[in-house]
């Protein structure tokens, strides 16, 4: 059975936007049907009582002084923006005309 | 490559002031030195800053059109700082120990103002506008930058057959990979285009490509180098390191960089160990006393006889210079490969969400008549190759809803037995031996249509990562002509005890040189 359809994988390319083309939507399925099938067998571990670890260094609300450093200029943030207007990035519209 | 662009690659690569070039028996010379006798050469002025980064440019020009370990060669850099070390030098100034050494630095690392794109498409000809800490502390120390080294595309992959810009080809047979993701800065040593290079290592990027070139690559304890400025791939596994030719030379660039950094949340503020001293105690090939542990799960199984062979003759050195062996079992092992390939997808399907074409790098199909998240699918397919695509799925798949508890979540727990697995070895042993990877250098396209193959590269590596332990692959010997690693696992923060059963072996089993390119 696979771990996967076509399908599946189309919509997880949508939420991770990704256009890819039905070439690459036939060469991804099967691959990654091998990967995950593989992937799966963290499954066979008893883990149910075992607390997850997310990270190996214990520190947690690492903070440091309120105090002004330096930092970028305008100018500096924007110089490797595909686009930019008024001093900001510039994007595409963000709602459909139609809505 | 096609050949014109070949061409103008190399002419770009070449360095900007060719008036003075060396005489080839001095290059050579300097070029083969470790960074130790460069450094006790320089400091006793027996030759200058300048003298030994052009050696290194030259020996570039003339190698790296057949390596391609370089995507950026920073010839006007280099040289200006060669020059600003001497100068300090004449003026008496104290400097590093390092200071006009050469270094090569992953793409993965920002320098500012030098094109940075961590192999990728979405961010090429970006430069960024400050340095990693990494890069800030070897420009304090007086470290000569050559330029920005080959990997996969952000980090993911064991070739450098990932890049977007065309493999790194591997100097003891240009037919086969130089490991990765981190082959640029690895071949780059082991072509003497460079006598150190940073490296980094979230499953094996550091030691895998330091095995199959025949070179030293250590991934030190993850908290213990900054990743401020380091590209994220996976932030809980990734950690910067050293390469070297020598254990020697690779403890005296981990003395540079690590330590800790305000700018990363995750550094560990506690002093560094002794690196270069256990290396040197290393040297002097006595490790009575010393318990070593070999991993009964890691005894070979999946890996070429070949290597098996090559990393027992190592264990057996080891005891002969005094060291104990014990056999111990951490069961959870054989998980972690698949525990891996859920927690670093998933990680970095959250990470490279900052590419949208909107603050940096590409923007593809902004025609004035498309809405902004066509704009960013279409960007996204046009800048990533196809294996960053595939983990960002796996991620974006382990971690929705329905799914995460059996893979993300289980493979977290996962991690937890790993690290305990670490725990409990360690009551046994000072440190755990292994092959460094299963196999030795492969050629080219021979694991890239069955991405799972290619995965198995990083079978003994990925454990360390998991638990965030330091890890070392030090030459022990070579397999049909090719260079095997051995892997040395310490504790957390005892980064120390590895560079000494490394430096141990290598006293022994002296780093072959690769076949004259």
């Amino acid at each position: 059975m696979s771990a996967i359809s076509r399908e599946e994988v189309a919509h997880l390319a949508r939420l991770s936007r990704l256009a890819v083309s039905d070439e690459e939507l036939d060469r991804f399925a099967g691959q990654l049907d091998v990967i995950l099938q593989a992937v799966a067998r963290v499954g066979e571990v008893a883990a149910a009582d075992i607390p997850p670890t997310s990270h190996s260094v214990p520190l947690t609300n690492v903070l440091r002084e309120d105090v002004v450093g330096p930092c970028l200029t305008p100018a500096e943030a924007l110089a490797g923006a595909p686009d930019v207007a008024e001093n900001r990035f510039r994007v595409p519209r963000i709602l459909d005309e139609e809505v | 490559m096609a050949e014109a662009k070949k061409k103008a690659a190399a002419a770009k690569k070449a360095p900007a002031k060719k008036a003075a070039k060396a005489p080839a028996s001095t290059r050579a010379d300097l070029v083969r030195a470790t960074a130790a006798e460069l450094a006790r050469r320089l400091a006793a002025k027996e030759v200058s800053a300048v003298e030994v980064a052009r050696a290194h440019l030259d020996r570039i020009a003339d190698v790296d059109e057949r390596v391609h370990a370089f995507l950026h060669v920073d010839a006007d850099g280099a040289l200006a700082a060669a020059a600003a070390v001497d100068e300090a030098r004449a003026r008496g100034e104290k400097l590093g120990p390092l200071a006009g050494v050469p270094v090569a630095v992953k793409d993965v690392m920002a320098t500012r103002g030098v094109p940075t794109t961590a192999g990728s498409k979405i961010l090429e000809g970006w430069r960024p506008p400050y340095d990693a800490t990494i890069v800030t502390r070897m420009r304090q120390a007086g470290m000569v930058i050559l330029g920005k080294t080959n990997m996969d595309e952000f980090a993911m992959g064991s070739s450098t057959e990932y890049s977007a810009y065309g493999p790194t080809r591997n100097p003891w047979d240009l037919a086969r990979i130089p490991g990765g993701s981190g082959g640029g800065s690895s071949a780059a040593i082991a072509a003497y285009e460079a006598p150190l290079a940073i490296g980094t290592d979230t499953g094996g990027s550091i030691r895998q490509p330091g095995a199959v070139t025949g070179t030293v690559g250590s991934k030190p304890t993850y908290g213990g180098t900054s990743r401020y400025g380091l590209i994220a791939f996976s932030s809980s596994l990734d950690t910067p390191g050293p390469c070297g030719r020598t254990v020697e030379d690779t403890a005296l660039l981990h003395a540079v960089i690590a330590g800790h950094d305000p700018m990363d949340s995750t550094s560990i503020p506690a002093p560094v160990p002794d690196v270069v001293g256990a290396a040197r105690l290393g040297a002097t090939g006595d490790l009575s006393g010393v318990r070593l542990g070999l991993v009964r799960e890691f005894s070979g199984e999946g890996a070429e006889p070949g290597v098996v062979a090559a990393f027992r003759e190592g264990v057996e050195t080891l005891v002969k210079l005094g060291a104990e062996v014990v056999e111990v079992s951490c069961p959870h092992f054989v998980y972690a490969l698949p525990a891996y390939y859920l927690i670093a997808p998933s990680e970095c399907s959250s990470n490279l969400a900052r590419f949208d074409g909107v603050r940096y790098g590409l923007r593809s199909g902004d025609d004035g008549s498309r809405a902004l998240e066509e704009v960013m699918s279409l960007t996204r397919e046009a800048g990533f190759g196809p294996e960053v695509k595939r983990r960002i799925i796996i991620g974006t798949y382990a971690l929705s809803s329905g799914y995460y508890d059996a893979y993300y979540g289980q493979a977290q727990k996962v991690r937890t037995l790993i690290s305990r697995d670490f725990a409990a070895a360690f009551e046994q042993c000072d440190v755990l031996l292994s092959p460094t990877t299963p196999f030795v250098a492969f050629p080219f396209g021979s694991r890239t249509s069955d991405p799972y193959q290619m995965y198995l590269a990083d079978l003994y590596t990925i454990p360390t990562n998991l638990y965030g332990g330091p890890a070392i692959s030090v030459p022990c010997g070579l397999s049909e002509g090719l260079p095997v690693g051995l892997q040395v696992m310490a504790p957390t923060m005892a980064d120390d005890r590895m560079y000494r059963v490394a430096a141990a072996l290598e006293s022994v089993v002296p780093a072959a040189a690769p076949p004259a390119l």
